[in-house]
This record gives structure tokens, sequence and C-alpha cells, in this order.
């Protein structure tokens, strides 16, 4: 059995009127079935609203299944005796990085999660040393968290998370309030997680270029997986993801629009790379 | 613009009295200001002022700046002075049309500055030299016997630094919305007291959705990294007394012990 | 000439040791009517910047005019320069506080002292032109989807009428649909009413599609100032600063490179689309 398995999750919520009334019942999250092994780095691609952040808080145990199931490495996350183990082992960083970051010096943040698992002091010390070094905050361990960038906070989120030493890590859109720079940076420390240390990760984003390394990537719409498959399979559905209201790169876009003009170049384009050369056997071949 | 305000904030350098113990510096600040109403003669008060001045100097922190953080105090201080100075009765030195000013009202008036400048010098010592979070520390091991009495002290620390720490974030995000409010035609300054508070309704709605909202979020990512109370809790810097607290706690104690005597001889 | 600034310079806390020197002899036109990106990473100086052209912070070097006035002069009218100016902040939607849509929007008229009858008519205009429907104009803002709460916040400026709007990331954290939507409709509204646009932005694709002239900001000093396809001829230079040029460019750039005979300036998809169609006849 895979590390995260969902079996026909469902969840719902029930709206209320100003008064209280039951105006009617939400499913944000609909029979979602996720099977997801050690080591993978899986992304979860969907519009705001799709439920994709639903689905999430669903591992970590901070939401309940209305029905259906949630398994965390064998754990029934409805069980409260596993409760801390399961968030401990499915480590979780947030949008915002303003709101999750605890402690008033950055090293003394990323120790929090240890403390709170009752890790011996010594043993904090290294662990907090370690994470920070891991995604290139170390020499940033004295500073105020009020003075460091927005991808320079997340990565210290990051760091709390792998401080408390999880098998997964599930980052709910790390980089929807950071510019360009800050995304990039964040979207590199997370590779790094999974390929240097082997951490299973759960990438939940609207960024279509940040999921192109990933190995598996899961399209939500209406609390249903729309669609799944490699970056390349779901990248070459252009038609479908813009449905989805989702966009593709720009290079994957000319690509697709090219074939529609009857270019002969192969489905789901990543790169600049990809495109170039395939543009190139079309020209010798035109030759 | 709000973020003028420096009263007593932390000052980075490496002296022995940054170094020391936060409960050392709690209690001896504890300590001081009690002395402070134990003395009633000059000599008392001699005594109070040269171990104010030993602390100053040992803690590097520059005169200067101990005393640029004071101005919004100094305020409070003149009118403490001046009530005590005009309304004390007793024997008569100058008298000008209706004020009066008597030998009392003198004596209590200076007795008054000098207390209330010490004070707050001395309290500034400690706020100076401590970061919040050890002060935060301090007050939750120092506390800890009150839990017996069934009062949540790891929860009432947990809260302060928390507090501390969105402090600086608010007061950014009120700039920004009293900014963006102002871009609309919003009026922050003219116009009497009541429209002024009225006019602190499109800052303030937005300001309190925004920390209810940030509050929901930290609660969450705290929950998410284990966080259940102070129970089964580790800390990363325990606190733990060294050499020169015991000396700090001895030369305290010396100084406590005289300020008792000279108030029960003098 | 809408806006001149002339040598504007910006220096934080320039009474103490940690002076920040945000904006450096800053020279700049705003003429009428155009369509202006204003690009930089976070931390460049364009916050700042757009703060100074509706008067919210005063320079500490340096004037400028709107329409001719200074506007830092003693007794000019503030107020009506930030109705005629009108700014969107970053997360406008952080600044909603009435109880419902409509009234939230009334606000900006309403601070001009307009009559009530003028106050709504512009709220409703206002609302329409950022394409909100008229179910939700008495609900409260609240429980609106962040895209249309987004929306009814730029409503509240557009209600002031101003010559110039100017928004600060107006797109940032949305999703690809919701930042298309309300690009499309800043774009729709530009050309109806002919104002003056400027879009504060840190991605050159979102951008390229839409303006006619890009400024770009690096350290607090203006890096490029020209039209779309002249500034992506400074890919590199752009990237050296943690900016880049549209994906397009660099596939453009890509071909040329291996030889294929394209032009290297196009800005949007569909040029590079003819542009390579075009190249690939030429070749068989």
């Amino acid at each position: 059995m895979g590390i995260i398995r969902t079996d026909r999750l469902v969840f719902e919520y029930i709206r209320r009127d100003e008064e209280g009334n039951v105006e009617g019942i939400t499913r944000a999250v609909d029979e979602v079935d996720l099977d997801v092994q050690q080591g993978e780095f899986i992304a979860i691609l969907g519009h705001n609203g799709s439920g994709k952040s639903t689905l999430a808080k669903h591992i970590n145990a901070i939401l309940y299944p209305t029905e259906g199931s949630v398994w965390v490495d064998g754990m029934n996350t409805r069980d409260d005796k596993d409760l801390w183990n399961i968030r401990q082992e499915a480590g979780m960083v947030f949008q915002n990085p303003d709101n999750q970051i605890i402690g008033q010096v950055v090293e003394e943040d990323v120790g929090f999660g240890p403390e709170n698992m009752g890790v011996p002091t010594e043993e904090i010390w290294e662990r907090v040393e370690e994470s920070l070094k891991a995604v290139g905050m170390y020499k940033y361990r004295k500073f105020s968290p009020n003075k460091l960038s927005g991808g320079q906070k997340q990565r210290v989120s990051i760091a709390g998370v792998i401080a408390m030493h999880p098998k997964c890590i599930i980052l709910d859109e790390p980089t929807a309030m950071l510019d360009p720079n800050g995304r990039k940076e964040v979207v590199r420390a997370v590779r790094a997680l999974n390929d240097v240390e082997g951490i299973t990760v759960l990438l939940i984003t609207h960024y279509m270029e940040e999921i192109i390394h990933a190995d598996k990537v899961f399209v939500m719409d209406k609390g249903k997986i729309a669609m799944q498959g490699t970056p390349r399979e779901i990248f070459s559905q252009v038609e479908r993801l813009k449905q989805l209201r989702l966009d593709v790169p720009q290079v994957t876009l000319l690509a697709h629009e090219l074939q529609k003009s009857g270019i002969d170049l192969p489905a789901g384009i990543l790169t600049v790379e990809e495109l170039s050369q395939a543009l190139e056997h079309v020209q010798e071949y035109r030759r | 613009m709000l973020r003028d305000i420096t009263l007593g904030q932390y000052y980075q350098t490496d002296s022995v009295i940054h170094k020391l113990d936060p409960r050392v510096k709690l209690i001896a600040t504890v300590c001081f200001i009690v002395s402070l109403f134990i003395v009633k003669s000059w000599v008392g008060y001699v005594v109070a002022a040269v171990f104010l001045a030993v602390s100053i100097k040992l803690s590097q922190v520059p005169f200067k700046y101990m005393v640029k953080g004071m101005k919004a105090i100094v305020f409070i201080l003149l009118i403490t002075v001046v009530f005590n100075l005009f309304l004390t009765p007793g024997e008569v030195l100058v008298s000008v049309w209706k004020i009066r000013i008597t030998k009392e009202g003198l004596q209590m008036a200076v007795t008054m500055a000098v207390r209330l400048s010490f004070l707050i010098v001395g309290s500034s010592i400690m706020t100076l030299t401590t970061t919040p979070n050890s002060l935060t520390d301090a007050m939750e091991k120092l506390m800890k016997p009150l839990r017996i009495f069934k009062v949540p002290v790891h929860e009432v620390a947990m809260m302060m630094s928390i507090a501390l720490r969105f402090i600086p974030i608010l007061l950014e995000e009120t700039d920004k919305i009293m900014k963006a409010q102002i871009a609309r035609g919003a009026d922050f300054e003219s116009g009497n007291l009541i429209k002024k508070a009225k006019a602190m309704v499109p800052l303030l709605v937005p300001l309190f959705i925004s920390a209810f909202r940030r509050a929901n979020d930290l609660a969450m990512a705290m929950e998410a990294r284990c966080y259940r109370g102070g129970e089964h809790r580790t800390k990363m810097k325990p606190l733990k007394y060294a050499g020169r607290d015991r000396i700090a706690y001895g030369v305290l104690a010396a100084y406590f012990a005289g300020c008792i005597a000279i108030g029960i001889c003098l | 000439m809408s806006i001149i600034l002339d040598h504007v310079n910006y220096i934080y806390g320039s009474d103490t040791s940690l002076a920040v020197h945000a904006l450096k002899d800053i020279n700049l036109v705003i003429p009428d009517g155009q369509f202006i990106g204003l690009i930089g990473h976070t931390g460049s100086g364009k916050s700042t910047l757009v703060q100074h052209l509706n008067g919210l912070i005063k320079p500490t070097g340096g004037t400028i005019y709107f329409k001719g006035e200074d506007i830092h002069a003693q007794d000019y009218d503030k107020k009506k320069l930030r109705s005629k100016v009108g700014l969107v902040f970053q997360y406008p939607e952080h600044q909603l506080f009435e109880i419902d849509v409509f009234s939230d929007v009334c606000f900006g008229p309403r601070n001009l002292g307009l009559s009530r009858q003028e106050t709504e008519l512009r709220a409703y205009a206002a609302l329409k032109q950022v394409g909100l429907e008229d179910d939700y104009f008495y609900q409260s803002p609240f429980d609106l989807s962040g895209g249309q709460k987004r929306r009814v916040a730029i409503a509240g400026v557009l209600a002031m009428k101003p010559d110039i709007l100017v928004l600060d990331e107006p797109t940032a954290g949305l999703d690809p649909k919701g930042r298309d939507e309300i690009l499309d409709q800043i774009a729709k509204l530009k050309e109806e009413t002919g104002i003056t646009v400027i879009l504060v932005s840190h991605s050159m694709e979102d951008v390229a599609r839409y303006v006619e002239r890009i400024i770009v900001m690096n350290q607090g000093a203006v890096m490029f100032d020209d039209i779309p396809r002249e500034v992506f001829k400074h890919y590199r230079e752009l990237e050296e600063v943690g900016l880049a040029a549209p994906q397009v460019t660099y596939i453009m750039q890509a071909l040329s490179r291996k030889g294929m005979p394209v032009k290297t300036d196009v800005t949007t998809i569909g040029e590079a689309k003819e542009e390579i169609l075009r190249a690939l006849r030429c070749g068989s």
C-alpha cells in the first residue's frame, strides 16, 4: 500500500445564510481515489475552488472525510490515537508565508515542530541545522522572519516541516503569493527534498510550469479528479486544460497552435529545447 | 509612521547583562522597583542610582539610545511632577495668584520624579537586553508554580510570544489599509472626535477581518506541526543558570538587603 | 501630458543609519491614454513609485506634475488628485469593509462629496464596468469568491472616475482563468473609456499581450522604457535582474540559433505562430 491513500473520499460542508439557516450542502471533494507511493513527486492542479486544498487538509488530519477514508502510512486519519503520528509523518506547508511562521527567530521557528513532538534539546538543534541547510537558509538562522523575502519565508516553513522528519510533505499552493524569483526558489527546494532526501512530495498549485518535473499529475475540478497522468500526457490535452480554467506554458501552447495549423509535432511538448528540436526536424524533413 | 515607536526595544550587543538568564533580569527588575519604594532617604536613592549606573554601564547600551526611546514617557513624568508640585497641601513656599507651591509638594515632586525615572530606566534595561521571546520563556518558567491554581501559564506565554511576532505585521497592514482608503478619498485627519471615530471604520473592519484570518491560518499551521499545548513539550533553548547568574543573584541579594536596611534605619 | 516625474528621488528613513534609496532619479512622462506595464521584481521600487503618483508618498527630492501642476505645492488639492489618479493596491479585496458590495463601491464617490444620486450612478456604472452581475450587488462582499471580491475592489476605485488607473499586481493570487478575466476586463475598460492604465506586475508574459509600453524598474531606477518588442530584446539583461522575457522570446531565439530564418522580436503566441509558419514555408 502506498504512503498516502484515499478511498472514495467525500467532503461536504453545510452552507448557511446570515441567520444560520441551512442554504444547501456543498460537496467540496467528491469520491476521490488517490494512491501515492513512497518517494513520488505528485502534483495536484486545479483552479481556485476546485477542492484541491480541501483534499490536502484531509491528509494532515485537519479535516475529516464525510464519507470514505484516508490512510497515511497505513494509519486511518479517523483514528484519534494516530493523530499526532499522522501529523508528524505528513507535514504541511500553507499558502501565506506570514501566517505560518510562529517563531520570532528563524531557527526557533524551525524548532517549533520538534519541540511539540518532545524531541530532546540536543537533537532539536541537530534537526534545525540539517533542515535549514536542506533548504539553503542556514545562514539566515538568526534572522527575524519579518526581514526575509516571501520565497525565503516559505523555505523556512518547509524547513520547519522537514525538522519533524516527515515521510511526505504536502504543499498547499506554496507559491501563490510569491514573485517569479520566490517561486523558483521554493520549487527548487521542493525538488531537492524529493531527489536528495527521498521525501514524498504532494505539490498543490495552479502554476503549470511548476509541475513539469512531477512523476504524476492529478487535475481537479468540482471536487473530482478530472485528469491524471504524467505531465506530458496532461499537457498534450491543451483544450481540455483550458476548459478546466487552467493554462499551459507558452511553449506547449505554441506547439499546439502549430499542430492545429498542420505542422507535424509530437504531443505534449514541455520545454523550449524540445520545441526547437522538433521544429528543426520538421524543417529538415521538408527539405 | 507607526513603526517609529522604539520604546525599550531590544538592542543587540554582547554584554554581560545580555548574557544573563532572563529570569535573573526579570527578578532583578522587580527587586529594583520594590527597592525604590522601600528607601525613603537620599542615601537610598544614591545607592539605587549607583546600582542603576553600574547596570547601564555593564549593559553596553548607549545611554543616548536608552533616552531616545523614553521620549513618549516624559509627558507622563511631567504630569506627575506638576500634580504633586501644585496639589500637595503643606507649608507654603511660593504663592502666585491661586497657585501655591508647598515644601511638601516640592519634596514629593522630586521624589516621584526620581522614582519614576529610575523605574523606567531600570525596566528598560531589561527590555533592551532581553529578547521578547526569552522574556516570555522566563515568565513561563517563573510562574510555573501557578499551574497548581489552574493558571494556564504555558498558553499565556505562547499567546504573548505570538502577539509579539504579529505586531509588526499588523502595523504594516494598518499602514497599507490606511493608504488604500486614503486613495479612495478617506480622510483620517480632519473633523471632530465623532467624525474621526467614524472615519476609523473603513480601517478597523478590514484590520479585524485580516487579524481573524491570520489567527485562523496560524492555528491550523500550529496544529499541523503537532502543537498540543504545553504537555510533552521539550525546549530548543531551555533556560539554565550559569555561574554568572549565581553571581548576579548574589549582588542582587546584597543590594536588596542594603536597601531594606537603609529603609528601616534611615 | 498627464503626469510628469522630474528627477524624483525617495529615501526611506533618511535620518537613520538604515537609509534605503528606494527611488533613484526617476524621470518619466506619462501621456493621456497610454496602456503601460510597470515591471520589476519585489523590492525594485515599483510599488513605491506608484504611491508617488497620487501623492501618498512625498518624494524626498524632485517634483511630480499632474496636468502641469506640482502636486506637492502648498495649495494643491490632494483629494482631487486622488480621485483623478485611481490607485488599486495589491490584494485590494482586503480593504472591503461595508455590509454590501454596492455600499462599498459608493465609499469613494461619497468621499468626494458627490450627491447621493451621482454616487449611486457611478457605483452602478463601475460595477458594470468590472463585469459584476446585478445579483451580487446587495450581498456581503465577504461572501464572494476571490476573483469577484477583487472586481468589487477595483470598481471601488473606478467609481471615482479616475483619468489614470494604476493597478498594483491586480492578478496576484488568482488562478489562470481568473487572471485572464481580470486582465481582459481591464483591457476592455481601457478601450471603451480611453483612460490611462498603468499595470504593475512582475510577469512579462501577462502584460506583453496588453500594453503598448513597458517600464522596467530595477533597484529603484528605470532600467528600460520602451515598446514591448524593444524591451524583450534585452532578455539577457532582464534575466540578470531576476525577470524574464516571455517564453516565446526564448523559443524564437532558440530557433534562430538553430538557423531557422525567423524574426526574434515577436511578443505573443499568435505572432510567433505566423512567424514560424512563414519560415517553414520559405525553407521548404
